[in-house]
């Protein structure tokens, strides 16, 4: 792709222009790089840099005001993996991830497809859908908090009902079985978490599943129809497996902010009675900016950017490679 | 067909239900916002209050003002400058391909998934050193440096779009690299520009960590302002309201007028382009 040169009739000034276009575009290159060259600089010191750094502070004995970097090997990841609030905070944000994905997959895409049946009023209904995603974790966390107070919000409708679940102050955990320190299941008081995030990201999973079934021509629709495929079947057997590449990019996008989640629980409950709604990023937070535990809160840093790697990494690589070949 | 005609009212039902929960929040911010303070009331919280009564606003606009303005004093130089970085490295990493450039352009995708937490030590102790920390330049950096990887890739995108054939007639009448993007390129990327002004725009103001670990008091955004609201006891839930309200205006806002440029934006944070 690079500069064909263009082949004109009249010989010598072609050659002319040829040796100073060269120089031209050596020269140009040379800025390009120039002016590539600080963002270059700064991702390398700001990202890769600094986590190498953490890392290092990680195996250091810097759990005080005062820095001590005297290498302690894994002591500090091995005093997470007893931790009970460390193993409370894993076990919270597995069960927030898988609910948390879940639900926003599945509520996206089947409003996606209502939202597909050249209805009236669909910009009216996408744009209520969507604004959440507008607003601050802190903002969500906020009116949530007050919507989802066991003594006010929806409970005041539900006592009709006879119901009055205690949201995020719920201590128990479903299908708890003791393991070690801690009780490994679903805790109640994270579904309150998830409810309020579902809110917020749910316009995601439907912004992305609407332009992939923009994408998708009618006439295949009408093929399968014709076809004698009932209308079930089309979305089951044609739609959702071509919207396969979309569901991995939101599966991968939420999951990543899933793992890394800190401002909507902070601002909305907090860590929890008994660590019920606690996730890493908040103990890191506390533990390092709060409690002076640098090097623990490295520790939980390093374990939460490798489970994210883990999957941005082959997603990284795999959605790069199938485009360096275009344009 | 008939399966589907069958079924219109009962999908307008299921969507009409839906938006009405997905607005809920909003009636909860904008009737509490408005109560008195003696009808802010637990049991009460659903009802329409009995008379306007805007102190709540008042009395959340005097506690937030000033990090509302720094967070404007934050969010416009960092959106200028990060939107510009991105053009110039999108442009690069388009049209000025090396060996190496594709590589390149992934390891800085990384920096975009990273949890932040595992960089926040090592930058608290660098702002410290050069003197930024808590304050709004230290944050203007932070958000320029760490939306590079975002911006160049909503820009590199835009790019691939621009014909090879354009920038080759331009060398051939003898533009240059600086000319090309100045004369070219950014004309042809407005729109491209708007979408990154308004990604960054939003990001940055409802950032949180950052805020919240690199600003003390009175250097802080508003974000970490309402969380400090919230968290405090004796403050009312009706100025918890209005603050909520008033720290999530100029992104719904945007959203309201520009809100197709902000999906496009989303859109476009999926790697793919």
């Amino acid at each position: 792709m690079d500069s064909p040169i263009v082949v004109e009739s009249n010989a010598s000034p072609v050659i002319k222009t040829k040796l100073k276009r060269k120089k031209r575009f050596s020269m140009d290159f040379t800025l390009a790089l120039l002016f590539l060259l600080p963002s270059v600089i700064l991702i390398a010191i700001f990202v890769y840099g600094f986590i190498g750094w953490t890392g290092y502070v990680s195996l250091s004995n810097w759990n005080t005001l005062v820095p001590d970097f005297s290498f302690v090997g894994l002591k500090n990841f091995l005093f997470l993996f007893h931790d009970f609030r460390f193993l409370s905070d894993v076990r919270n944000t597995v069960v927030f991830t898988i609910l948390f994905i879940g639900i926003v997959l599945i509520l996206g895409l089947v409003l996606s497809i209502f939202l597909d049946q050249k209805i009236r009023g669909e910009a009216i209904f996408r744009n209520i859908l969507f604004f959440p995603m507008a607003l601050s974790f802190v903002v969500t966390g906020v009116v949530w908090q007050w919507i989802l107070n066991p003594s006010t919000g929806v409970n005041l409708f539900l006592k009709k009902f006879g119901i009055e679940p205690l949201w995020y102050t719920d201590t128990h955990i479903l299908a708890g079985v003791k393991l070690g320190q801690i009780e490994v299941g679903a805790p109640v008081a994270i579904i309150a978490v998830v409810i309020a995030a579902v809110w917020q990201m749910t316009g995601f999973s439907l912004a992305m599943y609407l332009a992939g079934l923009r994408g998708i021509s009618d006439e295949l629709k009408e093929a399968a129809r014709m076809d004698g495929a009932t209308e079930f079947q089309v979305y089951w057997k044609v739609i959702i497996p071509l919207l396969r590449p979309i569901t991995v990019s939101v599966i991968i996008i939420m999951a990543h902010i899933s793992l890394k989640i800190f401002d909507l629980i902070y601002s909305m409950t907090g860590p929890g009675a008994n660590f019920v709604t606690d996730v890493p990023g908040v103990y890191m937070f506390e533990t390092t900016f709060r409690g002076n535990f640098y090097a623990n809160g490295a520790a939980i840093a390093i374990i939460m950017l490798l489970t994210v790697a883990i999957f941005i990494v082959p997603y990284l690589i795999i959605s790069r490679r199938g485009d360096s070949s275009g344009s | 067909m008939a399966l589907r005609r069958l079924s219109k009212p009962m999908l307008y039902l299921i969507l009409i239900v839906l938006c009405l929960l997905f607005l809920m929040p909003v009636y909860v911010i904008l009737v509490t916002s408005v109560k008195p303070l003696d009808q802010v009331t637990l049991s009460d919280m659903w009802k329409l209050p009995t008379a306007l009564d805007f102190s709540s606003y008042q009395v959340a606009f005097e506690k937030l003002a000033p990090n509302f303005l720094n967070s404007l004093y934050l969010v416009i130089p960092a959106t200028f400058l990060s939107a510009l970085l991105g053009a110039l490295n999108g442009y690069v990493l388009s049209k000025w391909r090396f060996k190496g450039s594709e590589i390149l352009f992934t390891a800085i995708l990384f920096g975009m998934f990273i949890p932040y937490q595992s960089i926040l030590i090592p930058l608290i102790q660098f702002l410290r050193n050069i003197g930024l920390y808590n304050t709004i330049p230290g944050l203007i950096l932070v958000h320029v440096v760490y939306g590079i990887p975002i911006t160049t890739l909503m820009f590199r995108n835009f790019y691939a779009n621009i014909p090879f054939s354009m920038i080759e007639s331009a060398k051939i009448d003898g533009a240059g690299f600086l000319r090309i993007f100045y004369y070219i390129m950014i004309p042809l990327s407005l729109s491209g520009f708007v979408v990154v002004a308004i990604w960054q725009f939003t990001n940055i103001w409802n950032e949180f960590l950052f805020a919240v670990t690199i600003t003390t008091s009175d250097q802080q955004p508003i974000m970490v302002a309402l969380q400090n609201l919230s968290g405090s006891q004796i403050v009312q839930w009706n100025v918890q309201m209005a603050g909520a309200l008033l720290a999530a205006l100029p992104t719904l806002l945007v959203y309201i007028f520009l809100g197709k440029y902000f999906v496009k934006g989303l859109l476009a944070g999926s790697v793919k382009g």
